[in-house]
């Protein structure tokens, strides 16, 4: 199963590294992983994205709370959370397809944030499984690049993750 | 008052109450070698390579209870640690590892002996920190004492760059460590703890297994009442021998590959087993699936990533041991009457354990013509000092220590088990008598790990610490050649030492003394001889070479299904 695991760690040196080799080392997977830092200054955030049963994500989130660095660790079971995941998306558009193109980017509301003769460049937000979707639209009509930020999520509810 | 940071260093290793320290010196470390004459009161000992510098830190440790403290040079000193840091991480030891660095500077420069040995040791340190300004070093140190010792102990290394030993800053140790990401759970839920008591009561045929979180968190005493006011009968790990009396008609001895035949029956048959600071090695488990199949599970550990992390468990306690054997004690003292009733119900157990061990006890066929390992093990059990400490390397002569031995006491046993790192008992050993110049320190090694640190030797006779080596030589890297045997065909591939090595000779040449033994009846005197004589002693004991240690459980099988000894 599909698990976006959220991590508050330490803003030091090499806790990236520590993260990652935790899972290539115990051959744990990563679908994405993206970080930067927080509203607090000292405190970078972590969300990963990661399959396994429910052996593993207890594992895998024991090890995490395992590593000195880490605060906390948070394991979005479906629907707890909101992610949003932004994707820069490079399609080819000539001739007729060009209103398609911009037709499909309306419908998503997605943006164009670069435009030639022969191609546009998308930017679209939302939940990963919408990026799916205006890719699915996209595909056919030639796919030049593609950058996938990986989702960011943050719970529901007014709740932060301190208290 | 402003310090250098080699003499900060220095100064908090004192405060941290550190004695004895390994290492190595070399020139990113030279700062804090010459420092090392404003301090009388820490003890170097220079070991003849950074490995037997941190197997004997651990060494230290294991034997003490106290971190060990090991130093090594940037660069090839510190790739030299690697092999003792990533042993004291399987096992839990607790280690603080100080390795020099090229100057901040130069760092990623491909400098001068540089090399990432923060990134080399990540995953085999509980955490590691690189010092980039001087002013943090004595938070740092602070913070690695603290991190090694608490929780689940293990290795902690600081990569000091050379600049930060030369920078200078105020000197002020902090008196408190508070680490926001790292709290361990220490007191067990006593909810928890109360069901455990139930579920004990309500067995018929318990079985405490219990690992080396019991040595680790000094908690042998709790285990014994707990045993003892149960009748409840009690295996060990490797890691675990020592926790538990063997010589207590409640003592299973090992089980596992190598365990006895009657505590891997009772395992098997149990209806309860209390796993008490053990991890379920693979070593331990055999076959998953028949690995105490008839029985409830509840697993104590102080950390969680070891509770259920390859069996199923019905009752997870997180805590410290000794916390939790303790509050398990009030409870069942305030239940005299189930405990009663618990001890009179438990004692058809107790017979059919009895029987196992009467139908196959542990068992070698004696002789009189060649020396048999097992027999000397006996022997050194008797003729040895009661409290004496015994190192061993890795191999079958590790195997027969653990089988033959009879431990009683914790802490008297130092091997390398998760790691299984072949050149360990000797350092180690010496690391135990430094920390115990007046007890008795035996390692008993292969002639193979021998011959991966007899350079220690050196230091021994240099640093008058009188280990007595006991070398179980039977010209092969034995425990290989017994799974040649059994699953290779007899095809004995690169497993024969065909060198006669003179050890007396080669003790000699040190300035140790050396015996060598071949005949059985003269084994006895040997060792006598050897446990007397002061300073460091070889004792070369050219034994059946083709013993094997048996009861075995062959890999991938499940703990009944043994070979037994015939
Ligand atoms: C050649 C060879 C053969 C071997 N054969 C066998 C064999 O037949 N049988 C066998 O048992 N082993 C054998 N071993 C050793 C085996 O590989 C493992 O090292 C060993 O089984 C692990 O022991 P343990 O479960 O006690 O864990 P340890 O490695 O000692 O781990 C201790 C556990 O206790 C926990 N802990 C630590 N401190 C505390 C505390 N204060 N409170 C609570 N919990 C704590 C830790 O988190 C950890 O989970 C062999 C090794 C070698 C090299
Ligand atoms: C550093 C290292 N290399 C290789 C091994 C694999 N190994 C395990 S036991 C063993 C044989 C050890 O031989 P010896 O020291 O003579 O002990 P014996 O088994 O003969 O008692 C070997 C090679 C190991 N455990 N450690
Ligand atoms: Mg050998």
């Amino acid at each position: 199963m599909r698990h976006t695991i959220t991590v508050l760690v330490e803003n030091e040196f090499g806790v990236l590294s520590r993260v990652a080799g935790l899972f290539s080392g115990r051959g744990f997977n990563i679908d994405s992983l993206s970080v930067a830092p927080t509203n607090e200054e000292s405190i970078s955030r972590m969300t990963i994205v990661t399959r396994g049963d429910e052996q593993i994500l207890e594992q895998i989130t024991k090890h995490l709370n395992k590593l000195i660095d880490v605060i906390k660790v948070i394991d979005f079971t479906d629907g707890s959370a909101i992610e949003r995941e932004i994707a820069l998306i490079k399609v080819t558009a000539e001739d007729a397809d060009r209103a398609e193109v911009l037709r499909i980017v309306d419908i998503f509301r997605a943006n164009v944030i670069d435009v030639t003769p022969k191609s546009y460049t998308i930017e679209a937000t939302g939940s990963p499984s919408k990026i799916d979707a205006i890719l699915e639209l996209l595909r056919p009509l030639g796919l030049k690049e593609l950058v996938r930020t990986g989702p960011v999520a943050i719970g529901r509810g007014p709740k932060g993750w301190k208290n | 008052m402003k310090l250098a940071g080699a003499r900060i260093l220095l100064e908090c290793l004192k405060l941290e109450g550190v004695d004895t320290v390994f290492g190595y010196p070399g020139g990113t470390v030279i700062n804090i070698y010459d420092e090392l004459y404003s301090f009388p009161e820490i003890r170097h000992i220079l070991p003849r390579h950074e490995q037997a510098a941190v197997h004997a830190a651990d060494g230290f440790a294991r034997a003490s209870g106290k971190v060990g403290v090991a130093i090594a040079t940037s660069g090839p000193g510190a790739t030299n640690t690697v092999t003792g840091i990533a042993t004291a991480y399987m096992d839990s030891i607790p280690l603080v590892v100080i390795t020099g660095q090229v100057p901040t500077a130069l760092i990623g420069n491909d400098a001068f002996q540089e090399v990432d040995i923060i990134g080399i040791t990540r995953p085999c340190t509980k955490h590691n920190f690189l010092v980039k300004n001087v002013k943090e070093l004595a938070g740092i140190v602070k913070k690695a004492f603290y991190i090694a010792r608490t929780g689940r102990p293990g290795p902690v290394l600081i990569d000091l760059p050379k600049d930060v030993q030369v920078a200078v800053a105020e000197f002020k140790y902090p008196e408190k460590v508070d680490i926001r990401s790292y709290r361990p759970t220490v007191e067990g839920h006593s909810r928890q703890i109360e069901k455990a008591a139930a579920m004990l009561l309500a067995a018929k045929k318990p079985v405490i297994y219990v690992g080396g979180g019991v040595i680790l968190g000094n908690a042998a005493e709790e285990l014994r009442q707990l045993a003892e006011t149960l009748h409840a009968p009690v295996t060990t790990t490797l890691m675990g021998l020592g926790s538990f009396p063997e010589d207590s008609p409640l003592s299973l001895g090992l089980l596992g590959m190598h365990g006895t035949y009657y505590a891997n029956m009772a395992v098997t048959n149990c209806d309860l087993l209390v796993a008490v600071g053990a991890r379920f090695d693979d070593r331990v488990t055999g076959k998953i699936p028949a690995f105490a199949p008839h029985a409830k599970i509840i697993h104590l550990d102080v950390d969680p990533t070891s509770i259920r992390k390859n069996v199923r468990v019905d009752l997870p306690i997180v805590g410290a041991v000794q916390d939790v054997l303790a509050k398990l004690l009030k409870i069942l003292e305030a239940h005299r009457d189930g405990v009663e009733a618990f001890t009179s119900g438990v004692q058809p157990w107790l017979d059919e354990i009895d029987a196992w061990k009467e139908k196959h006890p542990l068992f070698y066929k004696e002789s009189t013509q060649v020396i048999k390992p097992q027999a000397v093990i006996r022997k050194l059990r008797e003729l040895c000092e009661p409290d004496a400490i015994i190192a061993t390397d890795v191999g079958q002569h590790q195997m027969w220590t653990a089988q033959f031995f009879t431990f009683t006491k914790p802490r008297t046993l130092l091997t390398s088990g998760g790691l299984g790192t072949m050149g360990y008992g000797l350092p180690a050993a010496m690391g135990a008598q430094a920390a115990f110049p007046e007890r008795q320190v035996i390692a008993i090694c292969g002639d193979g790990g021998f011959q991966m640190n007899l350079q220690e030797l050196a230091t021994l006779v240099q640093s008058q610490l009188p280990v007595k080596i006991c070398i179980m030589n039977n010209n092969y890297l034995g425990m290989v050649r017994q799974w040649q045997e059994l699953f290779f065909d007899k095809r004995y591939s690169q497993t024969v030492l065909d060198l006669p090595i003179d050890f007396v000779k080669l003790a000699e040449a040190f300035g140790a003394t050396g015996f060598t033994v071949k005949k059985p009846s003269e084994v006895e005197e040997t060792i006598r001889q050897g446990l007397a004589t002061p300073g460091p002693v070889i004792m070369e004991f050219k034994i059946a070479r083709e013993e094997k240690v048996l009861p075995m459980v062959p890999a991938g099988a499940s703990l009944n299904e043994m070979v037994l000894a015939s």
